[in-house]
């Protein structure tokens, strides 16, 4: 394994709230979606000796308990964490471990630097060529009938006498992972634990969304290392 | 409410602006920030405000005026930091939310007659108590 010199911070999952705008200094118009850190908790950790590689599993959101399988209840018990509604892993580097429990907050990020999201993006159900790959459909007229919104050939002549693999055509869109790279984080609300990227985000309003460092940007060193934890719930994790 | 709005509406609070109660007929006078090479100065637009869209922060409205003989309409977000202030000029007497029918007109069908009537509705309030 190779092994790299740039320490990665783990992401944060998120929920994502919706759009709204900001004016900035300037009085520009800023459009960013808001995204929420929901009781988003380490829950587990993969160590190099244990697993054969470094990473943290963190959950957010809350499940009903009785919602949550048997499995499941010991592994949330075992970290002794409130159940998640949501669990991801995040791959990171040995510096930036965290501990079990560790509530990540939304100052895990500041001001400026980039980051990249990822979710699911909505699904779009069967959509034809046009909506699908940005097709150019056939004519409004000249002879052409009923199928204005077809795709049109799809390939050549007896040789090779097949369609090829990969063709682009109509089918299922979205309900795919997609991530969204270097948006800009415009404010950050450790209060309400609440990010804002500038720029919109894959997926639904309420869809988890996974926030991490952007990977083609150098992270600010200004920036939490290893991670932005609320200070509150570690005290009151320790005093219970 | 929930927390977008709720921190929408936070962000109107510290936007601090001074709106004055005005709808679509009104003539209003809305002074804007304008920079010019360095330094910045407050430029008038006054006309009629032909609509409005009430929609938390993302509000706007859209003031009409003839100039130079032109027609001319410029949409401002009701809570742009660029607006120095909004000036009621004169209330119209309208019917309609939307008065997109003036832009088909010019001179005289095209005015709107002044309401008389008007009472902020605090003070019409105010009155139907007494």
């Amino acid at each position: 394994m190779i092994k790299s010199t740039v320490s990665r911070r783990t992401g944060v999952l998120a929920t994502k709230l919706g759009m709204t705008r900001l004016f900035d200094e300037t009085g520009k118009h800023v459009p960013v979606t808001a995204l929420l850190l929901d009781s988003c908790q380490v829950v587990g950790v993969r160590t190099m000796e244990q697993d054969g590689y470094t990473a943290v599993q963190v959950g957010a959101g809350t499940a009903k308990v009785k919602n949550v399988t048997k499995a499941l209840r010991g592994h949330y018990a075992k970290a002794s964490v409130e159940p998640k509604k949501k669990l991801v892993e995040f791959r990171i580097s040995d510096d930036a471990m965290l501990e079990i429990g560790a509530e990540l907050s939304a100052s895990h990020f500041i001001v400026g630097q980039k980051v990249d999201v990822t979710a699911v993006t909505i699904g779009k159900g069967f959509q034809g060529g046009m909506k699908r790959h940005n097709f150019g459909g056939l004519r409004a007229s000249h002879g052409v009938s009923v199928s204005h919104r077809s795709h049109g050939s799809t390939g050549q002549h007896q040789d090779p006498g097949r369609v090829f693999k990969g063709k682009k055509m109509a089918g299922h869109m979205g309900a795919t992972q997609v991530t969204t790279q270097n948006l800009r984080v415009a404010l950050v609300d450790a209060e309400q634990n609440l990010v804002f990227v500038v720029g919109a985000v894959p997926g639904c309003e309420g869809a988890f969304v996974r926030i991490r460092d952007a990977v083609k940007k150098v992270l600010p060193k200004e920036a939490p290392m290893p991670a932005g934890v609320k200070v509150k719930t570690v005290d009151a994790g320790q005093a219970a | 409410m929930n927390l977008l709005q709720k921190f929408e509406a936070a962000q109107i609070e510290k936007i601090g602006a001074k709106i004055p109660a005005f709808a679509a007929g009104d003539t209003v006078r809305v002074n804007v920030k304008v920079v010019e090479g360095t330094r910045e100065r407050i430029q008038a637009y006054e006309g009629v405000c032909i609509a409005r869209k009430n929609a938390g922060i993302h509000s706007s409205f859209t003031v009409r005026k003839i100039s130079y003989n032109e027609g001319v309409e410029r949409v401002f977000p009701l809570y742009s930091p660029r607006l120095e202030s909004i000036v009621l000029v004169r209330r119209g007497d309208v019917r309609r939310a939307k008065l997109y029918y003036l832009r088909g007109r010019r001179g005289k069908s095209a005015r709107i007659t002044e309401k008389t009537s008007y009472a902020p509705k605090a003070v019409a309030k105010a009155a139907d108590a007494s």
